[in-house]
C-alpha cells in the first residue's frame, strides 16, 4: 500500500533515466540525505562522530570502490588498503610539494594517483582470472606499503614513519570540529556514491556486468575487455584513493603505512560481501555492519561484564570478539549469501503488496 | 660460489616448508573447490593444541601427537558440517569469505584455549649445521631443514599413493573433476569432503610441528598462510607436485634475492618478492606451472 509505483507515470524521457524512477525511493533518500546533513550534527556527540560516523562513510566510500571492482566488473582484489594508502600518500605529497595547493584537489589528485596504480596492478587481470588473480592483488598490497616504508622521498625524510596530516582547510576555513569534519566526508561521500550509482547505469557499468558475468561472451558481442577492466581498476582505485586521503586527513590525523594493512583490505572486502556484492546500497549497509559490530561486541561484553562481575581478562575480551565477530560472518553468510542488500530487497517486495499476502 | 651454494639450500628447504603449508590449502581446494584461508589459522590451532597438551597437561610426545591429530580431524568434521554444508552450491567468493570468517573464529578460540604467549616446541633436532658437509664443502646446511624436507618428502609421497592408489583417493579425484557426476555414480560428497578436511588437519599439524619448532609456537603462525599463496599460484592450486616446485621455487629465488637484491633497494624485500615473481609466472602460465588449464567456451 505505501510502496508501489501503481498511477506513477513516465512522461518525458528524462523522468524514464531518472535515478530514482519511484517517487518514495526518491523521498527515502532526499530524508535520508536531510537527516545526516542537518538533523545528525546536532544529536550526535562528538565520540559518535570521530569513533563511528566518520570511518562508517569513509570505509562506505572504500567499499564503494571495491564494489565497483569486485561487484560490477567481477575482478576479485585483496589490495584495497594498498590503494587507499596510495590516495593518501600522495595527497599528502601533493600538499607538502605543491605550495598553496587546495585540500580538495589534493585529495582528487591522490585519487587520480591511486587510479594509474590501479591501473598498472589491474594489467595482469587481462590474462589471470579469478582466485590467481585474488592473490596476484596481495602483489599490490605487499609490494606498495614495502614501498611506501622503505622509499624516503614519499614520507618526506620523516624519521619516524608517522607522518601529522596538515589541516584541512577551504577557502579559509578550517576543518578541525569533529561536526565540520563529518559535513566535509559526508558531502564528498554522498557526491561519489551517485557518481557510481550513475556510473553503474550506464554504458561502462553494463560492460563491466558482461564482463562479470562472463567475459569470453562479452568479448564476442562487441565489449574491449581490456578498455573495460582497466577502466574498472581505474575508477575502483580512485574511490580507494580518495578513501584513503580521507582515512588519513579526516580521520587517523596521521599518515602512515600501517594504517593500511591487510587486515583492513580484508575489512573492505567483508562490507562488500556482507552488504551484497553489486549494491551501491550494499557496500553503505556493509560498512555499518563492520564498524559497527565492533563496537556492539565490545560495548555488549563490557556490559556483561561489570554487571555480572565476571572479571574477564582484556586479552580474553578481544580473543572472545575475534570468535564473535568470525563466527557472525559466517552465520550472516549462511543465512543469506546475497548480503543485506538483498534483505532490503525482499523487504521492498514485501511492502509493496502489504498488507494482502499475495 | 660456495656462499651461493648455501643461500641456495637454505633457501630450497625453506621452500619445503611453504610447500607443506601449501599441500593443506590444495587438497581443500582440489576436492571441493574451496580456497581455504583458514589453512594458517589451522596450523597455529594444531601447533598450539600440540604444544598445550605436552606443557599444561603433561602429556608425552607420543601421547600428545595422536591427540593433536584427533582435534585437526575433528575440527575439520566441525567444519565440513557447520561451515561448508550450509554453503554448497555458493559462489566461490562467499565460501572463500566464509574461510576467512573461519580464520578469526579460530584465531580467537586458540588464544583462549592455549594463551597468547610464546611457546617453545622440542622436537629434538637442533637447527645447528651438519658437521660432516661442513667439513666437506664448506657449506652450512642445518639439521633440522634437513630433516623437515625430509618429513615433507614422506608426506608427498604418501599423499600421492593414497590419491593415486586407494579407492578413497580415486573418489576424491572424481569429486574434484565434478561434482554432479561423482554423486551420480553414488559417491558420498559429504564424506569425502569431511575425509578431506580431516586429511588437510593432518597436514597442518605436520606443519606446525616444524614451523613451531623453527619460529616457535605463536600467532605469527598464522601469517605462514601468506608465504604460502605465492607458491599456491605459482605451482597451480589443484595440482600437488605444483605446490612443491612452487615452494622450492619461492623459497630458493626469495633467499637469493633477499642477500643478492636486497642491500640495492634497503632490504625487506622477502615480503612481496614471492608474489611478484609468481606475478611474473602467472602471465606466461596464467594457471600456474602444473594447474589445470581451463578451457572457456560460450
Amino acid at each position: 500500500m505505501l510502496y508501489r509505483e501503481a498511477g506513477q507515470f513516465k512522461t518525458s524521457y528524462a523522468a524514464d533515466a531518472a535515478i530514482f524512477p519511484i517517487r518514495q525511493d526518491r523521498f527515502a533518500v532526499i530524508a535520508l540525505l536531510l537527516v545526516a546533513f542537518v538533523v545528525v550534527p546536532f544529536v550526535a556527540t562528538p565520540y559518535i562522530f570521530t569513533g563511528i560516523l566518520i570511518p562508517l562513510l569513509i570505509l562506505s566510500l572504500a567499499a564503494l570502490g571495491l564494489n565497483i571492482l569486485t561487484g560490477y566488473a567481477g575482478q576479485l582484489s585483496l589490495g584495497t588498503a594498498a590503494f587507499m594508502a596510495v590516495g593518501a600518500f600522495a595527497s599528502f605529497n601533493f600538499m607538502v610539494r605543491v605550495p598553496g595547493m587546495p585540500v580538495l584537489l589534493a585529495f582528487a589528485g591522490g585519487g587520480v594517483v591511486a587510479a594509474l596504480v590501479g591501473i598498472l596492478f589491474g594489467l595482469p587481470s587481462l590474462r589471470i582470472r579469478g582466485f590467481y588473480l585474488a592473490v596476484a592483488t596481495l602483489a599490490a598490497q605487499f609490494f606498495i606499503l614495502w614501498f611506501l616504508t622503505k622509499v624516503g622521498w614519499v614520507t618526506n625524510y620523516n624519521p619516524s614513519g608517522v607522518i601529522t596530516a596538515q589541516q584541512i582547510v577551504i577557502l579559509g576555513y578550517a576543518f578541525t570540529t569533529p561536526t565540520s569534519k563529518y559535513l566535509l566526508v559526508l558531502s564528498i561521500v554522498a557526491l561519489m556514491a551517485l557518481a557510481a550509482k550513475n556510473m553503474t547505469r550506464g554504458n561502462a557499468g553494463r560492460s563491466w556486468m558482461a564482463v562479470r558475468d562472463m567475459d569470453v561472451a562479452a568479448e564476442v558481442i562487441g565489449i574491449r575487455l581490456m578498455r573495460a577492466k582497466l577502466l574498472a581498476f581505474a575508477v575502483s582505485s580512485f574511490y580507494c584513493g580518495v578513501a584513503g586521503a580521507l582515512f588519513a586527513y579526516a580521520y587517523l590525523g596521521t599518515v602512515e603505512p600501517e594504517a593500511f594493512s591487510l587486515d583492513l583490505s580484508f575489512r573492505v572486502l567483508f562490507m562488500v560481501i556482507i552488504g551484497g556484492i553489486g549494491s551501491i546500497l550494499g557496500s553503505f549497509l556493509g560498512a555499518a555492519f563492520v564498524t559497527l559490530l565492533p563496537v556492539l561486541l565490545s560495548v555488549t561484553v563490557r556490559f556483561l561484564d561489570s554487571n555480572l562481575g565476571l572479571h574477564i581478562a582484556e586479552s580474553t575480551i578481544s580473543n572472545l570478539e575475534l570468535m564473535v565477530f568470525g563466527g557472525l560472518i559466517i552465520f550472516f553468510l549462511i543465512v543469506e549469501p546475497h548480503g543485506l542488500a538483498r534483505l532490503w530487497q525482499i523487504a521492498k517486495e514485501k511492502l509493496r503488496l502489504w498488507p494482502f499476502p499475495h | 660460489m660456495t656462499f651461493f651454494f648455501e643461500v641456495l639450500i637454505g633457501g630450497l628447504l625453506a621452500g619445503v616448508m611453504y610447500s607443506l603449508v601449501a599441500l593443506g590449502f590444495v587438497l581443500i581446494y582440489k576436492a571441493s573447490g574451496v580456497f581455504n584461508f583458514a589453512q594458517g589459522a589451522m596450523v597455529f590451532f594444531a601447533a598450539a593444541t600440540f604444544v598445550g597438551l605436552q606443557q599444561d597437561y603433561g602429556i608425552g610426545f607420543w601421547t600428545a601427537l595422536p591427540l593433536a591429530l584427533a582435534a585437526m580431524v575433528l575440527l575439520g568434521l566441525v567444519t565440513e558440517r557447520v561451515v561448508l554444508r550450509p554453503l554448497v552450491n555458493q559462489p566461490q567468493i562467499t565460501l572463500f569469505m566464509a574461510t576467512i570468517g573461519l580464520t578469526f573464529f579460530l584465531e580467537g578460540f586458540v588464544q583462549i584455549l592455549w594463551g597468547s604467549n610464546v611457546r617453545g616446541l622440542e622436537l629434538g633436532l637442533a637447527d645447528e649445521p651438519l658437521q660432516w658437509i661442513t667439513d666437506s664443502t664448506g657449506m652450512n646446511v642445518s639439521k633440522f631443514d634437513l630433516a623437515a624436507a625430509g618429513v615433507a618428502a614422506v608426506l608427498v609421497t604418501m599423499l600421492a599413493v593414497f590419491f593415486n592408489r586407494t579407492r578413497i583417493g580415486r573418489a576424491l579425484r572424481a569429486v574434484a573433476d565434478d561434482h554432479q557426476a561423482a554423486l551420480a555414480v553414488g559417491i558420498p560428497l559429504q564424506q569425502i569432503w569431511a575425509i578431506v578436511w580431516g586429511v588437510a588437519g593432518a597436514v597442518a599439524l605436520v606443519a606446525g610441528m616444524l614451523w613451531g619448532a623453527r619460529n616457535g609456537v605463536q600467532f605469527a603462525l598464522t601469517f605462514v598462510a601468506l608465504k604460502a599463496l605465492p607458491v599456491l599460484i605459482l605451482g597451480g592450486f589443484d595440482s600437488i607436485p605444483g605446490a612443491i616446485v612452487g615452494g622450492l621455487i619461492v623459497g630458493a629465488s626469495e633467499k637469493l634475492a633477499e642477500v643478492y637484491i636486497g642491500p640495492l633497494v634497503g632490504g625487506g624485500i622477502e615480503g612481496w618478492f614471492p608474489y611478484v615473481l609468481a606475478l611474473v609466472f602467472l602471465l606466461i602460465r596464467p594457471e600456474g606451472l602444473f594447474g589445470e588449464k581451463i578451457i572457456r567456451r560460450i
